[in-house]
Formats: C-alpha cells, structure tokens, sequence
C-alpha cells in the first residue's frame, strides 16, 4: 500500500496551507458582515415605522384631508400632491433624458460638445438638491413665470433627476452588442431606423432601472420643491399644474417639526406612507425589468 | 428579362460589377492596405485569401462605405459599382443595400427569426403579411435554413445555433437582393457540414449575383472561387484565375508558398 501512501502525503496540508485557509475564511466572514450590515437600517427604519405609525394607518388616514390644525385627519392632498409631482416630473425627464441619451450614445462622436456634455451631466449630478430648490425658484418660478406651482416644483425635481435617467439610459444602450448596430448599419438601416427596431427594445429594462431610481428619489425630495410648488397646507385639492400642492415629503417635515401638539404616531404614519410608496413602486418596477429581462434576446 | 450584357464583346461572364483602383486604407498614420487594383466581375466568386492583418477585412469595409462610422478610418482611391464612384453616392444607404454582408461571427439580430429575414423587406416599406411570408420563406429556403426552422419562426434568431444563425445572416442579406454579396470568413464558427452547405448556396447564387469571399481557409478558396486575390501585409500580391494558382503558375513564389502552407 506504499504507493497509496504517498499519493495521499501529497495531499497533506502544510503550514502555509492551514495559513491560507484561516485567512482566507476571515475575509470571506468579514466582507460578509459588511454587506449583511447593509440590510440592518432597512430593517431598523422599516420596524420603527411600522411599529410607531402603523396603527394610525387606515383607509380614512389615506383619503382624508387634514383636520384641527394638521394634528388630526389624513393625509389626502399630500399624498395625491406627491404623485402629481412625480408624474409630472416623469412627463418631462423621461422624453428628454433618453433622447439625450440616444444622442450620446448612438449619435454624438467623440469631440469637445460631447465632452462638454458629459461634463455637465456629472456636474449636475453633483449638485446639492437646495441649490436646484433655488435654481428652480429663479427659472422657473420667477423667469418663466409659472409661479410655485406643480409645474414649477415638478421641472426642477426633473432637471436634478436627468442624470440618473440619461447615465442609465446611455449605459442600458451600450449594453446592445456593437455588432447587431453594424449588421443593421450593413443591410443599408440608417442610424434612427437602427435604434428603433433592435436598439431601443433591447434597452428597455435598463432604461426602467434608470425610471426606478429616479421615482423614488423624486417621491422623497423636499427641499427642492419647497419654495417652487408644495405648499404647507392647503384646503382644496389642487386642479391642474399652474395650481401649488401639498407633498407628503414636505408635510412629513411639517407635521414633525412645526405643528404643535401632533400626536406622536402621525408623522410615523405619514413617513410609512411615503416610504411604502417608494417600495411599491419599486417593486412593480423590478418585477416588470425581471419580465424583460427574462426574454432574454442573445 | 434585360440583358444589356448581349452586345458585350467581352461577353455577359466578364461585366465588370466593381472596380478597385488605387485603393489604400489608413487608420491614423498606419496603413492597412495600400495600391490595391482589381475589378469584380459579374456572376464570379472572387476569393480573397491571404493571413490574419493582410487588410481582408478592412477592404471589405471600405466597399459599402462602412468606414463612415469609423472616425479614424481612411479610405482613399476609387471604388466603382457599376461605373459610379462610390464616394459620389448620396444615398449610401441605397448603396449599402444593394451590398449584403456575412461576418465571421453570425450576428441573429435579437428579434425572431422571421423578423430578421423580413427586416429589409420592412425598411423597404413592404408591410403585408402575404407578401413578407413569401419573402422570408423564399430567402430562408434559399439559405437552406427553411426545413430547420420553418416550424418555430417565431423564436429568437439570437438563440439559434452558430451554423444556423449564419445561414440566417445570408437569408437576411438575401433579402435585400443584392447585386454584390460580401463574405468574411463565414465558416470560422460554422461546422463543416454547414459549412459544405453554405458553399452549396454560393455556387447556386452566382448565378445571380457577384460574390467576394474572404478566407482563410485556401482549400475554401480553390473550391468555391473563379478568380483569387491573395493579400498579404497590406498588399495584393496577386490576382489570378484560381485553378491557375493552385497547379503553381503563379507570378510571385510568395503566393505558392501562402498556398502550401510554407508561411502563413
């Protein structure tokens, strides 16, 4: 059995075997704390609203309007406000996000507008959501005169928005293989006839991703439609974009800090509202992207 | 059916359909191709044959006018298709379709097989189902596809196997009914019963039409094409009937030895 010996001596695990092996299982544990960490505030935030504000949420709490100085009733303007807002803002930021991203993408060669465009993109990206909340009054409150109003609030959520459209929408479109472009190119398709027939529809779940993000960043923005659109309180609802509205990201705001005697589980509710919506609409969002993508084309 | 080839003393066989005069291709400051000179007759297999960076491919490219997407590509010299300067084309896109084009990796656009075959005829304007049926069956039996796919034509043309999207790509490029058919090393993913098929369908379509066929695969080459060109470093070194090559009554030795497999 002398040779059976020997083959198996060669599998013996040395020192610096055992080293490996010990180390290599301290990263592996340590990286995974890291990114199991990642769940906890989720579920930390998620529990205490549920806890401290679910019992307030009902059918009545979501149709009604605020009543005795916001401390009583529900939350009904704020949370159709916030949806006109955000709808709006899609209206917009969609159609000039993903043709600007065509452009780049498909279009645009590589010179100094691009370039410069690009850079715009990034800086804009950057910019702190007060400063576009100012940008908006000065544009579109005051220069284009449609006063603090929806339409006012929603184009300047959509100006701060535009990048997270155009980076995915750009990014989901180079995903489409260079070579169905050329074959395309090759049959004598010009560039748009290209682009809508094989590049575009094999774009569209990265494209949503990009609609995704963007949505609940929109739901959950406060300062930049403070001053341009959303309103502290108002008794009516409101009748078409020129008109201001309630959000419930502002009234969240309201609600916890300056009314006197709200009771305690109202801003919990209302924060459990906006952050449901965030997760509803997310969730049907990656459940229509899990559906594209499940055809999968090549 | 017009013939205006009746009167031509060189005969119908000898048309020339696309001619090459001082052609040179530069990316940058470097040269690709350079000096090239050679006309393609009508109804002939003109086999291009020569090893990897001869420039095969980029002179393809620079046939349709592809290298209007590549920036950094330039082409200089003419090219004539039926007499006119390709440079003085307007309509590239016209032009482009009258060229159809086989790369080595078969590209299934990501629609389903009947899309891909009628995607052409659509472009054209053609819309009725009747008529886009007998189309894509037509070009589909052609490319010797059909009996494969006749039953599921409503699947991805992506998902297809490498052999059969490749056979799909010449029904696609069948369907725009070229006059000039353009193929790059088509066996390279193929397997070589398809690939024996394939060569079926090009002896049957010169009958019809001019094909280029760039090889690397000599054998390939001395089966299928009338006349061969072989590239080698950026150069045609030299242009022959293909039987002529191959018994060794070559110009240049450069060319026996490509052939032989001395160097290459």
């Amino acid at each position: 059995m002398a040779t059976t010996d020997i083959a198996a001596n060669q599998f013996l695990e040395t020192d610096l075997n055992v080293n490996a092996k010990r180390t290599e299982t301290l990263f592996r544990v340590l990286f995974m704390i890291m990114a199991g960490l990642l769940i906890l505030p989720v579920l930390i935030i998620l529990t205490t609203l549920v806890v401290k504000g679910g019992s307030i949420i009902s059918f009545e709490f979501l149709f009604s309007h605020p009543t005795n100085g916001m401390t009583e009733g529900g939350i009904f303007p704020a949370l159709l406000g916030t949806m006109w807002l955000v709808g709006v803002a899609l209206l917009i930021s969609v159609p000039v996000g993903v043709a600007a991203a065509v452009y780049l993408s498909e279009y645009a060669a590589d010179n100094w507008f691009t370039r410069a465009i690009n850079l715009a993109i990034i800086n804009l990206a950057g910019v702190p959501s007060i400063v576009h909340a100012l940008f908006g009054v000065g544009a579109f409150v005051i220069f284009f005169g449609f006063g603090t109003s929806i339409l006012a609030a929603a184009m300047t959520l959509a100006v701060m928005t535009l990048p997270v459209v155009i980076v995915a929408t750009r990014e989901s479109l180079q995903a489409v293989p260079l070579a169905f472009r050329e074959a395309c190119w090759n049959m004598g398709a010009t560039r748009w006839q290209t682009i809508r027939r094989v590049v575009l529809p094999n774009s569209v779940s990265g494209i949503l991703t990009g609609v995704i993000l963007e949505v609940s960043r929109t739901t959950g923005e406060t300062a930049p439609i403070m001053f341009t659109g959303a309103a502290f309180f108002i008794p009516v609802l409101p009748e078409s974009v020129f008109d201001q509205t309630m959000a419930l990201s502002l009234h969240l705001f309201v609600v916890s800090t300056q009314v006197p005697h709200v009771p305690d589980a109202l801003p919990y509710g209302v924060a459990l509202v906006l952050i449901s919506m965030v997760l509803l609409m997310n969730s049907a969002s990656i459940a229509l992207r899990m559906h594209l993508r499940g055809k999968k084309k090549w | 059916m017009e013939k205006p080839d009746d009167h031509d003393p060189a005969g119908p066989m000898h048309r020339v359909k696309l001619e090459i005069r001082d052609v040179a291709i530069r990316y940058g400051s470097t040269t690709a191709i350079s000096g090239i000179n050679l006309d393609v007759r009508q109804n002939e297999i003109f086999g291009i044959i020569g090893p990897a960076n001869a420039g095969k491919t980029s002179f393809l490219k620079s046939l349709n006018r592809m290298n209007d997407f590549d920036a950094g590509m330039s082409v200089d010299g003419d090219i004539l298709f039926d007499g006119t300067n390709i440079r003085d084309v307007r309509n590239v896109y016209a032009l482009r379709n009258r060229i159809g084009v086989v790369f080595p990796l078969p590209v299934g656009l990501p629609l389903t097989v009947y899309e891909n075959v009628a995607f052409v005829p659509r472009l054209r304007g053609i819309s009725e189902k009747a008529e886009l049926d007998v189309i894509v069956e037509r070009c589909l039996t052609r490319s010797a596809l059909w009996d494969e796919v006749k039953e599921r034509l409503d699947s991805l043309g992506s998902l297809l196997s490498g052999g059969q999207q490749q056979r799909l790509t010449i029904a696609r490029a069948l369907s725009q009914e070229p006059e000039l058919l353009m193929l790059d090393e088509f066996s390279i993913a193929v397997d070589p019963v398809t690939t024996m098929r394939i060569e079926d369908v090009l002896k049957e379509l010169k009958s019809e039409m001019s094909i280029i066929l760039v090889t690397n695969l000599v054998q390939q080459a001395r089966r299928l094409a009338d006349r061969t060109a072989f590239f080698l470093d950026g150069e045609c070194v030299e242009i022959g009937e293909t039987e002529d090559l191959f018994s060794g009554q070559v110009e240049d030795s450069r060319t026996t030895d490509y052939i032989e497999g001395r160097f290459g």
